[in-house]
């Protein structure tokens, strides 16, 4: 069988709507999530928090803590181990800070005690003598000259001279000649936009439970998007080998990108370390506002040229992101995704990376594109509305397509734009009639989409079922989506498969739960699996029946003799070889290990109807109806979950989710109560269009739809309520107090 | 600081534990009963991930104290199926795809039943405000809301 065989197209498994193997267990109350395990003689550990947003450690001093009954051990910085590279150090320094402590609720030291409230009142023994230092929370007030320095000499080369030492990087991206394409415009608006930070706000706060030997053999339980990589951070800031730390990831309760590197493993290791015993150490919601997540928050300014009929003959786009105390790069993908929907024929995006006094940055579902994407969106809308043009038919219009040179370099392949927008113009939402106080708004979203590093091995059983053996956690179905494609592989009933997600030692490395690439990458690995056992199988059968290896094919679960000349046989089932396996050579397993590419970039398209009350600043979602290419839906039904799931994140973003700093520096709104995600009531039915463009890079056509999804959402409510409202909001999110603002400045 | 005693029912069970005066009852329930179904999402009452029912009244068991369980009957998540029979709230959910993560699932399930032995036929907007005190990051609501519907459907005979 030829491993390079064209994109299938007609399944039995794969498109259907099964129930997920761990359903069962998470209706029940059974799944087992980071803080559900406890060990024998377990420590509970906690975690002293600066108050401060910006002080330099003068001392720290445990004597009290460590002397109260209860209390087994207290760490600081002081039991990190160096290193020479700069990205660990940086994880590490967020773990437990050194030398200063860079924002509200960066960690300072820990204690592991014999019960939660020990813990508790261990920590407020240790006592911190800080030297106050300045500080800066916004990205504006950070890059200027004089503002106070987050951390010195991290600046690229790149960064001019004379900038604030706060600004770290600075990316470029685009082609043609901007000027003469401004010069075609018959109008050019600019605008600038601001948007808040948001958290990721999965409702599972970070736990983990582990212990670590005076000789370096550790066993770490934690809920974590990559179980190799919390392995590798863990080792390199404890200085223990890879391979003794054994690390099992739990059932995870929602990551979205904030659970793709470490906070809390290290410091429970080395508490266990000290204490010799296991620790455990559950964050308090709190502490996951304030210590990790957020997103970046950002200033940007866009400028787009237009022709009275529609065509964009030029763009700019200037991001500039906080991604708070430690270097980041999210605005490197905000710049490139920023025009990605667009053909054009000249345009520039560029990216600023700026320290602030926040917590550092961690991934959130498309990293840096939403908001990037929201002001190319908004001004695109503005124009439209401007020249009296109808928004989708300008996007149609100026739509990238395969051939078009994208903004960011790559010339685009296959890709499903027009489709999703054509079919947006033909969906009954398009035309639906609006009331008073009413708008309508959409916009386009792009993501890239990821494959990487991925293992996968497959075992057939002596009694004809199959075990899968992945290595990244399973953060929404996917054991269900890899199942399925083992089974439509192997031509074997799905409930005959077996997912597991594999513990450190028990595969080789994966790389972790993003980039929206494991139904990708992991369903490909498991595919080329497949194809490896039957490899294996057919050739057991050819020398059972004494004929060559080809002479064998396999088709839906049976090995069967290929033509009339290869003699005439009854098909071997899947069943029927595994049972003999051990007389013909040996138990049968196939693997694949792959660094994945041809991902395949994503769009889609959102349309959104809103209403806002012009006496309360209030916005009501009427209408939401998401339009995205997902090349092959293993799983329609975790297709649209991932597409009204980011919608719903994305309408938090643009309406109520906000990092709210005060003058002194600390975060005033770490809760839910006043950190507002979206909820039931909040919302309507978020309708879903699944388009099924086939990705070219994989044996089944499958492109990552997860991160998608989030992109849209900012711009296409900015427009709706523009629309509804009649002024033009460019800053996120729009608030009741700031929709109130924007109406009063406009009488 | 002593134990205090307490005697409750949980799922039907009478079960005697000892705990702190400021115990919450989510942390009786994990820690010491090992009935880790219930999930700390906040800690504060705002998030509707540790839902149980106490003497049929739904709560945030975060807000509540442990002590406050004496005499009373105490309902969670592992108690809502009848042995290998799931409650049809909680076949519904698979069969939908009513979740993701399905770290808030429990807490939903468990105010969703609530809901339905209160109103047995709830429109659209009666089950989303009575789920608004349930957070739920990955799904934006609509599958849950539906397989809601179709399970109060199923279980009136509609």
């Amino acid at each position: 069988m030829n491993i390079h065989d064209p994109i299938k197209r007609d399944f039995k498994v794969v498109g259907t709507r099964l129930a997920r193997p761990d359903g069962r267990d998470k209706v029940t109350g059974k799944a087992a999530y980071g803080a559900d395990i406890s060990a024998p003689g377990m420590l509970h550990g906690r975690i002293l928090r600066s108050p401060h947003a910006h002080a330099r450690i003068k001392s720290i001093d445990t004597s009290a803590a460590l002397a109260l009954p209860g209390v087994k051990a207290v760490v600081t910085s002081a039991d990190f181990a160096e290193t020479d590279d700069q990205d660990f150090a940086d994880i590490r320094d967020n773990c437990l800070a050194r030398e200063k402590v860079l924002y509200d609720g960066h960690a300072v030291a820990a204690v592991a005690a014999t019960s939660k409230s020990v813990a508790k009142q261990a920590i407020r023994l240790i006592k911190v003598d800080y030297e106050l230092l300045p500080h800066v929370t916004d990205v504006d007030e950070a890059m200027k000259p004089g503002a106070p320095v987050v951390q010195e000499g991290r600046s690229l080369e790149n960064v001019p001279a004379g900038m604030s030492e706060n600004v770290t990087s600075y990316f470029e991206f685009g082609h043609g000649d901007l000027e003469a394409g401004f010069a075609k415009a018959d109008q050019v608006i600019e605008r600038t936009f601001k948007t808040a930070a948001t958290h990721q706000g999965y409702i599972e706060p970070h736990a983990c439970m582990g212990t670590l030997s005076a000789d370096g053999r550790g066993e770490l339980w934690c809920c974590t998007q990559g179980q190799y990589m919390v392995r590798a951070n863990c080792a390199e800031i404890l200085g223990i080998d890879a391979s003794q730390l054994r690390v099992t990831s739990s059932e995870i309760g929602g990551g979205f990108g904030g659970k793709t590197t470490t906070f809390i493993e290290p410091v429970a290791l080395a508490l266990s370390r000290k204490a010799g015993k296991p620790v455990k150490i559950v964050m308090t919601r709190e502490e996951v506002l304030r210590a990790t997540g957020p997103t970046a928050s950002t200033s940007m300014d866009v400028k787009i040229g237009m022709t009275k009929d529609g065509r964009i003959t030029a763009g700019t786009a200037v991001l500039r992101y906080q991604g708070g105390a430690f270097p980041s790069s999210t605005v490197t993908m905000g710049a490139q995704s920023a025009f990605a929907a667009y053909d054009l024929e000249a345009v520039q995006t560029q990216g600023w990376s700026v320290l602030t006094n926040r917590p550092k940055e961690a991934a959130y579902r498309a990293p840096g594109a939403p908001t990037a994407i929201f002001a190319v969106e908004s001004v695109v809308d503005e124009l439209c509305q401007s020249f009296g043009l109808d928004p989708l038919d300008v996007r149609i219009q100026n739509a990238a397509r395969k051939g078009t040179l994208s903004s960011y370099g790559p010339t685009f392949d296959e890709i499903g734009l027009v489709a999703t927008l054509e079919a947006a113009k033909a969906h009954p939402h398009y035309s639906a009639p609006l009331g008073p106080n009413q708008g309508r708004g959409l916009s386009c979203g792009f993501w890239f989409n990821f494959g990487g590093n991925t293992c996968v091995s497959l075992n057939l059983n002596d009694d004809g079922t199959v075990g899968v053996v992945e290595g990244n956690p399973d953060i929404g179905g996917s054991r269900a989506s890899i199942s399925m494609m083992a089974a439509e592989e192997l031509g074997i009933p799905y409930d005959k498969v077996r997912t597991v997600i594999a513990d450190t030692t028990s595969l080789g490395f994966n790389d972790v739960t993003d980039g929206s690439r494991v139904t990708f990458a992991v369903g490909l690995a498991t595919i080329k699996a497949a194809r490896a056992a039957i490899k294996e199988m057919c050739g057991r059968v050819a020398k059972l029946w004494g004929i060559d290896d080809d002479a064998v094919y396999w088709e839906d679960g049976y090995a069967k003799p290929a033509g009339p000349n290869a003699g005439e046989y009854p098909p071997m089932s899947l069943k029927e070889i595994a049972a003999i396996a051990g007389s013909t050579g040996g138990p049968i397993a196939g693997h694949h290990e792959v660094n994945a590419d041809g991902a395949g970039v994503s769009f889609g398209v959102h349309l959104v109807d809103t209403e806002v009350d012009p006496e309360t600043g209030a916005t009501t979602v009427l209408r939401y109806t998401v339009f995205q290419d997902a090349g092959k839906a293993v799983h329609p039904d975790y297709v649209e979950g991932q597409m009204q799931g980011g919608a719903v994140q994305g309408i938090g973003w643009a309406l109520n989710e906000e990092y709210i700093y005060g003058e002194d520096g600390r975060l005033q709104n770490p809760g839910f109560l006043d950190y507002r995600v979206p909820v039931a009531s909040d919302l309507p039915s978020i309708e879903t269009v699944i388009l099924e463009i086939p990705n070219p890079g994989h044996p089944y056509g499958v492109r990552g739809v997860g991160e998608t999804p989030i992109v849209p959402p900012l711009a296409a409510l900015a427009n709706a309520v523009s629309r509804a409202a009649k002024v033009r909001m460019t800053e996120l999110p729009m608030s009741p107090p700031r929709l109130l603002k924007a109406l009063a400045e406009q009488a | 600081m002593k134990a205090i005693p307490v005697e409750t029912t949980i799922n039907g069970d009478a079960t005697e534990f000892l705990c702190q005066a400021d115990e919450s009852l989510l942390d009786v329930l994990r820690d010491r009963l090992g009935l880790t179904g219930a999930k700390e999402g906040c800690g504060t009452g705002d998030c509707g991930a540790c839902s149980v029912t106490l003497d049929g009244r739904l709560v945030c068991s975060c807000l509540v104290l442990g002590v406050e369980a004496q005499g009373a009957e105490i309902e969670t998540i592992e108690g809502m199926a009848d042995g290998d029979d799931l409650h049809p709230l909680q076949r519904v959910f698979i069969e939908k795809a009513a979740l993701q993560c399905g770290v808030c699932t429990p807490g939903i399930l468990v105010a969703a039943k609530s809901l339905l032995e209160k109103n047995p036929d709830p429109s659209e907007t009666e089950i989303r405000y009575w789920l608004a005190g349930n957070l739920c990051r990955c799904t934006g609501y609509d599958k849950i809301i539906k397989a809601v519907h179709a399970a109060a459907a199923e279980m009136r005979g509609a």
